[in-house]
C-alpha cells in the first residue's frame, strides 16, 4: 500500500500526502465521531489519494462520497457537527471551495460566537492549495487570504511531513473550525515519519526552520522549500538568512516572528498569494508596528503578482523563486546598516 | 403523459414520486373535527397572533431592533411548533420566532437576535432549536446534516426545516433537497409560500407549477397544503415527520399562505401589493377559519374564546415585562466566544478596548 522506504533514522520515509492519510486514519480509529465527506474520496481515495483506503477500512458512512456540491457538503457537515460529530471535509481544489464560502463565513466561522459558546463547531475543511503543479485554470489558487480575513476560523498550513501529520491531528481534535490548507506541490515530498509521531507544537506557534543572523525570511506552506533554498544560496553572497515557517496563519505567532526580526533587523515575507492586501501585507504591518525601532530596512514582500492565477506555461514567472527572494534580500538597505 | 408516468433512469434507485395534488390539502370544512388537537391549535393561534402584534409594538418602542412578523402565517408557525416530537429538531428562519416559541422557547429569549443583545439567546442542543437563520436557505443543509448524523447514529429523530418561497430560489435549497434525498435523511422541508420575498411576487421567483412540484425532481414526495388551515398543516407535518422517523426519507411540503403584515416593521408593503389583495387574504385569516370551524362543531364557546385571549394577553404582558429593561451588556463579550481560547491578538484587542470603557 505504501512505497515508504526506510530512512537512516530507522523510521519510514513517507510523502506528505501519505502523512495526511495516516493522520486521517489514526484520527478515525481513535474517535468514532470523525466522519469524512467529499467528492471522490471513497473508492478513488481522493484525486490526491489522501483518503486512500479509508472507505474500505471504516465504511462508506465514515468516508462518504457526497453529491458534487461544495456548499451542500460544508452545510451538511455543519449540521453533522451541530449533532455532535467531528466532520472532516475535503474540497477537491482551492478554487472549487468557493461555492462553500458562504457557509464558511456566515455559519461555520461564527456558530460558537452567535450561540455565546453554547454550540462550538469542531469541523475541519481540508483544501489543497497553491500552484507549481502545472494545473490548468482554477486548480492553483492561493486562497488563504480570504480565510485569514474571516474571524472565527483557524487557518493552518503544514510545510513538512511531520507537520502534515501533527497539525492535521490537532485540527481534527480542535473544538473550533479549521481551514487546513495543503500545499499541493509538496504532496509528493518525502521525509521520515515515525510509526507513532510525536506531538507537534500547537496552533499559533511558528517554527524557526533555519537560524540566521543577517535577515529573516517569513514564510509558510509551499514557499518554505523556496526560502530554505534561497537561504542556502545566499551563503555565497555572505548572508546568513533565517527562515521562519509560520505553520498557522491564524492564530498568528507575533512573538516568534518579532523576536527574530528584532534580532536581525531585516525581514522578507514570501508567499504565493497575491501581494495586495495579502498575508504579507498584514505581516509587514504587524512587524512594523511592533519592531519599528529594530528595523534597518522596510519589511519587503515577495509574492504572487496581483493577477488571476496564470496559465501553467507561465506560472514559473508568477511564483516566488530563489532569485526573486535573493533580489528582495539584496534590497534590504545593507549600505545603510 | 404526467411526470409520474415518465420512466426512471435505469441507474436510479428511486421510484418516480407522484406529483403533488394540484389542489391544496385541507382539513377545515371536511367534517373531520379533532376535539383534542383543534382547541389546542386555536389557543396557540390566538397566542401567536398576540405575540406578533406585541413584538411589532415593541419595535415602535425601540425595544426590538426589528421584527419580521408572521401575522397571517400563524397556522404554519403553530403547526410546526406542535408537530415536533420532543427529540426532533427545528431549523427556523428569521421569520419563525413564533414556531420556536410554540416549540417551547421562552418568548423573550426567542427574540434575542431581533432585540440585538446577542445573535442567539438559547442553547440549541437543550431546546433542539437551531439559531434563527438570517441568510436565506443556508440553514437547510444544516438540517440535512443533522438529520443524516442522527440516522448514522440510529437515533430515530426527525428534523423540520423552515424556509420561505423566496428561499427556494437559493442554491442551498437545491443542494439541501438533493443531499436529503440521496442520503434518505429524516428531514421535512416546510416552505411557507407567503406570496412575496419582501416585495417580489412568486411569479418572479419560479416558473414551476408549484414549489411542491420541485420535490419530484429530487426523488422525494411533495405536498401542497393550505397554509392557513392549521389542522391541515399539522396533519401534513405529522405524517411527513413520522415518515422521516421511520427511515422513509425526506418530504417537501409547500404551505400556501400570506404575510398580512409588511416584511418587517421597516417595510412599506403598499408599494408592491394592493389593499384588495390583502383584504381577500384577511378574509381567509387562519384564526378566523379555525374559530369558525370550532364553533360550528361545538368545540368553542364565548367563554373558551375569552380564556384563549386572556392567556394570550398574559404572554404579551410577560413579554413586555421581560423586554422592559435595558439588557446588561459587557464589551468583553465581544471577544469571549470567538474561539475556545482567545488568540493573543484578541487578548490584546480586548485589553485595549478595556482602556476605553
Amino acid at each position: 500500500m505504501t512505497t515508504a522506504t526506510r530512512g537512516r533514522s530507522g523510521t519510514a520515509e513517507v510523502s506528505l500526502a501519505k502523512a495526511l492519510n495516516r493522520a486521517l486514519r489514526d484520527a478515525m480509529a481513535d474517535d468514532p465521531t470523525v466522519h469524512l465527506l467529499g467528492e471522490d474520496i471513497g473508492a478513488l481515495g481522493g484525486v490526491f489519494r489522501v483518503t486512500e483506503g479509508l472507505a474500505a477500512e471504516f465504511g462508506e458512512d465514515r468516508c462518504t462520497d457526497t453529491p458534487l456540491a461544495e456548499a451542500g457538503i460544508l452545510g451538511a457537515a455543519t449540521g453533522m457537527a451541530m449533532y455532535g460529530l467531528r466532520p472532516v471535509v475535503e474540497m477537491q481544489f482551492d478554487a472549487f471551495a468557493y461555492p462553500a464560502f458562504e457557509q464558511l463565513v456566515s455559519h461555520v466561522s461564527r456558530m460558537r460566537n452567535r450561540t455565546r459558546g453554547a454550540m462550538p463547531l469542531p469541523l475541519t475543511v481540508r483544501i489543497p492549495y497553491g500552484g507549481g503543479i502545472g494545473g490548468v485554470e482554477h486548480h492553483s489558487d492561493s486562497s488563504e487570504t480570504y480565510y485569514m480575513a474571516t474571524p472565527g476560523l483557524h487557518v493552518v498550513t503544514p510545510a513538512t511531513v511531520a507537520d502534515a501529520y501533527g497539525l492535521l491531528r490537532r485540527a481534527i481534535a480542535s473544538d473550533d473550525p479549521v481551514v487546513f490548507l495543503e500545499p499541493k506541490r509538496l504532496y509528493w515530498a518525502k521525509e521520515p515519519l515515525p510509526e507513532r509521531p510525536a506531538d507537534v507544537p500547537p496552533f499559533g506557534r511558528a517554527v524557526i526552520r533555519r537560524r540566521g543572523d543577517s535577515a529573516t525570511l517569513i514564510t509558510y506552506g509551499p514557499s518554505l522549500p523556496v526560502c530554505l533554498a534561497a537561504a542556502e544560496a545566499a551563503r555565497a553572497d555572505g548572508w546568513d538568512l533565517g527562515v521562519i515557517d509560520l505553520r498557522t496563519l491564524v492564530p498568528f505567532d507575533d512573538e516568534t516572528v518579532c523576536a527574530e526580526v528584532r534580532r536581525t533587523g531585516r525581514a522578507v515575507v514570501v508567499h504565493e498569494a497575491a501581494g495586495f492586501a495579502g498575508p504579507g501585507a498584514e505581516i509587514a504591518a504587524r512587524v512594523t508596528e511592533r519592531c519599528f525601532h529594530h528595523l534597518a530596512a522596510p519589511v519587503l514582500r515577495v509574492t504572487g503578482f496581483d493577477i488571476p492565477y496564470p496559465p501553467p506555461l507561465l506560472e514559473r514567472h508568477h511564483l516566488p523563486d530563489v532569485d526573486r527572494v535573493l533580489d528582495a534580500v539584496a534590497r534590504l538597505q545593507w549600505d545603510l546598516g | 403523459m404526467t411526470v409520474s408516468e415518465l420512466p426512471a433512469h435505469p441507474l436510479s434507485r428511486t421510484a418516480v414520486p407522484p406529483p403533488p395534488d394540484p389542489e391544496p390539502y385541507r382539513v377545515l370544512g371536511t367534517g373531520r373535527p379533532d376535539p383534542e388537537l383543534w382547541p389546542l391549535l386555536y389557543r396557540e393561534l390566538v397566542r401567536g397572533r398576540r405575540y406578533n402584534t406585541q413584538a411589532t409594538a415593541l419595535t415602535r418602542q425601540g425595544r426590538l431592533a426589528v421584527y419580521p412578523s408572521s401575522t397571517g402565517q400563524e397556522a404554519c408557525q403553530v403547526a410546526a411548533g406542535l408537530a415536533l416530537g420532543p427529540r426532533d429538531w427545528l431549523f427556523p428562519s428569521y421569520r419563525d420566532t413564533l414556531a420556536a416559541v410554540v416549540r417551547g422557547l421562552d418568548p423573550a429569549v426567542a427574540l434575542t437576535l431581533l432585540r440585538g443583545d446577542w445573535h442567539t439567546g438559547h442553547d440549541p442542543r437543550v431546546h433542539r432549536v437551531a439559531p434563527l437563520c438570517t441568510p436565506l436557505a443556508t440553514q437547510l443543509p444544516h438540517a440535512v446534516g443533522l438529520a443524516h448524523a442522527a440516522r448514522l447514529r440510529r437515533d430515530d429523530l426527525a428534523v423540520l426545516a423552515l424556509v420561505g418561497d423566496g428561499g427556494t430560489s437559493e442554491g442551498d435549497f437545491h443542494e439541501a433537497l438533493n443531499f436529503a434525498a440521496v442520503w434518505r435523511a429524516p428531514v421535512v422541508f416546510l416552505v411557507q409560500n407567503n406570496g412575496y420575498a419582501i416585495s417580489v411576487p412568486l411569479a418572479k421567483q419560479t416558473a414551476a407549477p408549484s414549489i411542491a412540484h420541485k420535490a419530484v425532481g429530487y426523488g422525494m414526495p411533495g405536498r401542497l397544503v393550505d397554509g392557513n388551515d392549521a389542522p391541515a398543516v399539522h396533519d401534513a407535518l405529522t405524517g411527513a415527520l413520522a415518515r422521516a422517523r421511520a427511515g422513509e426519507g425526506p418530504t417537501l411540503i409547500e404551505a400556501v399562505t400570506y404575510r398580512l403584515d409588511a416584511h418587517t416593521n421597516a417595510d412599506d408593503a403598499t408599494r408592491y401589493r394592493t389593499e384588495a389583495e390583502v383584504a381577500a387574504w384577511r378574509a381567509r385569516d387562519p384564526l378566523t377559519l379555525m374559530e369558525r370551524e370550532l364553533r360550528a362543531h361545538g368545540l368553542l364557546d364565548d367563554a373558551g374564546a375569552a380564556e384563549a385571549h386572556e392567556a394570550a394577553e398574559r404572554t404579551a404582558a410577560a413579554l413586555r415585562e421581560a423586554l422592559s429593561g435595558d439588557p446588561e451588556l459587557t464589551p468583553d463579550d465581544l471577544f469571549t466566544h470567538v474561539y475556545a481560547e482567545p488568540t493573543s491578538q484578541l487578548r490584546e484587542q480586548a485589553e485595549r478596548l478595556r482602556e476605553f470603557s
